[in-house]
């Protein structure tokens, strides 16, 4: 075991764990967040996506040794109210169904909305084609995005 | 919409009056006794202590107006959670806003709570609505004793009881204690709500558990924690139902961070606690890495002689033969087919594969001075309690099962082997403990669709008409024991029934099985049965049409025919309701513009249809496939008759678009191989499953609304999006697809 000081959602967590500790279990059974989710061990179906510098990385893939100072967002902390445009426009097109992966979706799509406020349905599949949905919300998770879209353009605007 | 036929409006009649004298007489119509949970309903009030009024054991209404309201049913991404509480929140007049829904655990004050066989709605449908009723009536007759005024002079609105003339309002909170105190009314004294009337019933509504998905909050039953919690693995043969000869426990008790290691004996039932070797250690991560050291020998028993190449060589050595059982027999097909018709002959088959529901199966346990409490992700709580039970031998009343949500069920979560497993390693461990299955137990100790062989033979006369249908069902089945003597059980969903579509159509018919014995674990897969029979038949059915040279759609109305509802055979059997049928059909073709569009090589038009789980469906797809062989399903069109009410039209939405997709993935993507007895494929780089990119660019739902009875739609909405793209895919490019997963079959044209 060795000790290492994660900083997770803008806070720092100091914790033991062996250093091959995926920081997926770090984070659901040591730290008690368990909105990033377990569901393949492998990277292959993305429900463990949390942004690590800022970037979608999967937590299942991601030993614990290996974070370092690098600052990992989870879906607990991707909006202080739970109110980022992708978690209201989930909620108003009703995209779950299960919800059991939509933590991940949210969290990939969230850095494609960093780098493209505006995607296409082409960007969206490219970005999100690493994220299974077993109950197959595809169509609404593609609306979703889009819808996520422009309330973060028209919060731009009355910033403005 | 065609205008209601003069059975319908007298069926319409029979529906309104069976609602005013209680509903529940129309679900008794078609559904067995056992599903109606109508005596519940008449049972005493539970008057709370605590002021709040308890008309049943589903409502509560506290002091200061608070709703809440029990889900009995569990939510596996269904949306039963949302749209049952809405069926009561409609008859009860309260603001949707006031509402909370609480997860009821398993407790027979509910009645049946499995959610299975798309059952939840029409099985709880009418009394919900009466629950609801029931309790405004008693509202609104406290409030009219408040006033001393009549209650037919009060309305209930918006969580209050109101009186117009005296504008006068006391709110629902306000009336709780009186509203406890008074008797439960008689059935007879409660009035439903006309439909015209609803508010709620029929709009959409976000699912009440959205808030806490998007935050990422604990919900699901691996997000399970409690204080000194224990964390466990169970390594099983991979050949299924093999035995433990010997483990090295001492090594891996050594190792950092575990607690325990043991050999559970297990039994032989394939759905109950078969043998192993339990891990239990201070994390999930501790347990999984512990596990990678362990080493197991096995008895692997005579399973490992068994293989998917060795049972598709014994099914084609059968083809031509007699099947073993006969279905169905009508009129002299043998004789047909050497006469002057036209014969088409097809061989169908797919492969046997997983729910993978992506939670791993899970299952946290806690066995504390002789008595278990349990928390579990499950479909079908009863079974894991009686399981449980009957395995430890402990009485029923010593374990308390909570229901969490469910990261998807697909049909697996019927089936308690996870259940028993944490409950059996709970037992020896002296703290709560969480078993969580890896993905590759989940893939390779699933209770599977069954694979299936079909030898299809069809006759057409000189005017392209089907007058004869034959099929050599070649399915597989497990030993069992009937009345003490061998016999085979076939998989579920792997029987064929006589009345199968067309079965009952054409006037010589020949429904054959022949089941393979095998030890591989089958268990319901979403639209049981029909997932695939719907795929093999309504494939076949389009060759027939082709090679008789006639429109698809045409061709199947014709074979529909005239009958209004052809009735089941046997006991068993289930009517066909055709005129429901042919309307979903036409309204499908309508839409999607059927035969008005003209399309390139390359892209097509392909239909099906298929009644199952007491819903009509009609599809149509249309599809793109590059000249490399890549398939794109461009719009698919749905056409659904699930009787009178739409209960939530954004979960309905979403569990047809959830249909189409997910029968797409299976049609597309998944197959299991099995060899020496066991699943070949252990995780998804290996299974592949449907991505966004391959998801549908439209699809588009109708819900035809008819007088009939209201049914679920978890299931029926599946079953012809695989013909229907198979039959687009001829139309585009000629080429039949015959063999599951589609990945299978060469695309590529010229």
């Amino acid at each position: 075991m060795s000790q290492y000081t994660l900083n997770i959602n803008g806070k720092p967590h100091t914790v033991d764990a062996a250093p091959d500790t995926p920081l997926l279990w770090v984070l659901r059974d040591t730290l008690n967040l368990v909105g990033t989710k377990f569901g393949c061990g492998v990277g292959q179906c993305g429900a463990c996506t949390v942004h690590l510098g800022g970037t979608p990385a999967r937590a299942c893939q991601t030993p614990v040794s290996e974070v370092g100072r690098r600052p990992v967002t989870t879906i607990e902390g991707l909006d202080p109210k739970a109110a980022h445009p992708l978690q209201r426009a989930w909620q108003e097109l009703d995209v779950p169904q299960c919800g059991y992966c939509q933590a991940g979706q949210i969290m990939t799509a969230a850095a494609l909305l960093k780098s493209k406020p505006r995607p296409s349905d082409a960007d969206i599949d490219d970005a999100l084609a690493g994220n299974l949905c077993r109950c197959g919300t595809y169509l609404r998770i593609r609306a979703g995005i889009h819808r996520a879209a422009e309330l973060a353009d028209s919060k731009k605007k009355s910033a403005a | 919409m065609n205008e209601p036929t003069p059975i319908d409006a007298g069926r319409r009649d029979f529906l309104r009056k069976s609602a005013i004298a209680g509903g529940g007489l129309v679900l008794g119509c078609y559904l067995k006794a056992a599903d109606s949970a109508v005596p519940r309903v008449a049972k005493p009030s539970a008057i709370a202590t605590n002021g709040e009024f308890r008309p049943n054991a589903f409502i509560r209404i506290a002091p200061n107006g608070a709703v809440t309201l029990i889900s009995k049913q569990p939510e596996i991404g269904q949306g039963i959670k949302t749209s049952l509480p809405m069926v009561i929140a409609e008859e009860l007049e309260v603001d949707w806003r006031d509402v909370t829904v609480v997860q009821g655990d398993l407790d027979p004050a509910y009645g049946s709570q499995g959610a299975g066989g798309s059952r939840s709605t029409p099985t709880n449908y009418e009394e919900f609505h009466r629950l609801g009723a029931t309790a405004r009536t008693m509202l609104v007759e406290a409030a009219a004793l408040t006033w001393k005024v009549p209650a037919a002079e009060c309305v209930a609105e918006g969580s209050a009881v109101h009186h117009p003339r005296l504008k006068r309002k006391l709110g629902y909170g306000q009336l709780a204690v009186k509203a406890s105190a008074l008797p439960v009314p008689a059935v007879e004294a409660v009035r439903l709500k006309d439909p015209k009337d609803y508010k709620l019933l029929g709009t959409r509504v976000g699912g009440v558990d959205n808030p806490a998905v998007v935050a990422g909050k604990p919900l699901f039953g691996i997000d399970v924690k409690l204080p000194g919690l224990l964390y466990a693995v169970y390594e099983k043969c991979p050949a299924f139902a093999g035995k433990v000869v010997s483990a090295n426990l001492a090594e891996v008790k050594a190792l950092p961070g575990v607690r325990d290691a043991f050999v559970i004996e297990g039994g032989t039932d394939l759905r109950g606690l078969l043998p192993g070797v339990a891990i239990v250690a201070d994390s999930t991560w501790a347990a999984f890495s512990a596990r990678r050291r362990l080493k197991v020998v096995w008895d692997e028993g005579k399973v490992a002689g068994e293989s998917w190449d060795g049972f598709a060589a014994k099914a084609r050595a059968i083809a031509g033969q007699p099947g073993a059982e006969v279905l169905r027999k009508d009129g002299d097909v043998a004789a047909v087919l050497v006469g002057p018709v036209q014969t088409v002959a097809a061989a169908y088959r797919y492969p046997f594969i997983s729910h993978a529901s992506i939670e791993p199966q899970n299952c946290t346990a806690w066995f504390r001075d002789g008595k278990l409490e349990l928390w579990a992700p499950t479909q079908n709580p009863e079974t894991g309690q009686k399981l449980v039970a009957e395995t430890l031998g402990l009485p029923k009343e010593n374990i308390t099962l909570h229901i969490t949500r469910s990261g998807g069920g697909f049909g697996r979560r019927l089936i308690a082997d996870y259940i028993v497993e944490a409950a059996a390693i709970a037992r020896r461990v002296a703290a709560p403990v969480k078993l969580t299955w890896s993905r590759e137990d989940d893939l390779r100790h699933d209770h599977f669709r069954a694979g299936g062989f079909h030898f299809l033979r069809g006759g057409l006369d000189a005017k392209g008409r089907l007058v004869a249908w034959h099929d050599h069902f070649v399915t597989f089945a497990n030993p069992i024991l009937k009345d003490g003597q061998p016999a085979l059980q076939p998989g579920s969903g792997a029987s064929l029934s006589g009345d199968e579509f067309p079965g009952r159509w054409v006037q010589n018919c020949l429904l054959e099985q022949t089941p393979l014995e095998c030890g591989i674990p089958m268990g319901p897969w979403r639209a049981p049965g029909s997932n695939v029979f719907a795929w093999v038949f309504h494939s076949f059915i389009d060759e027939l049409a082709y090679a008789a040279g006639r429109d698809p759609l045409e061709f199947r109305l014709e074979i529909l025919g005239d009958r209004d509802v052809v009735p089941g055979t046997g006991d068993k059997g289930t009517p066909y309701d055709v005129s429901r049928m042919k309307r979903v059909l036409r309204y499908a073709a309508e839409q999607a513009g059927w035969g008005r569009k003209t399309f390139p090589r390359g892209q097509g038009q392909g239909i099906a249809f298929h009644f199952s789980h007491r819903g009509y469906i009609a599809q149509i797809a249309e599809v793109t496939v590059s000249r490399e062989g890549a398939l794109k399903v461009d719009r698919v069109v749905v056409a659904t008759d699930i009787g009178a009410q739409i209960v939530n039209l954004s979960g309905a939405e979403n569990q047809v678009q959830g249909s189409v997709v997910d029968g797409l993935g299976t049609l597309l993507f998944q197959e299991l191989n099995i060899e020496r007895g066991r699943v070949v494929q252990g995780n998804f780089d290996e299974y592949p499953m449907i991505r966004i990119p391959d998801a549908p660019t439209r699809i588009e739902v109708h819900f035809l609304k008819t007088d009939y009875p209201v049914t679920g739609l978890g299931e029926p909405a599946l079953p012809p999006l695989a013909p229907a793209v198979c039959n687009a895919v001829f139309a585009a490019i000629g080429k039949r697809v015959r063999q599951l997963p589609l990945a299978r079959t060469d695309l590529r044209w010229s």
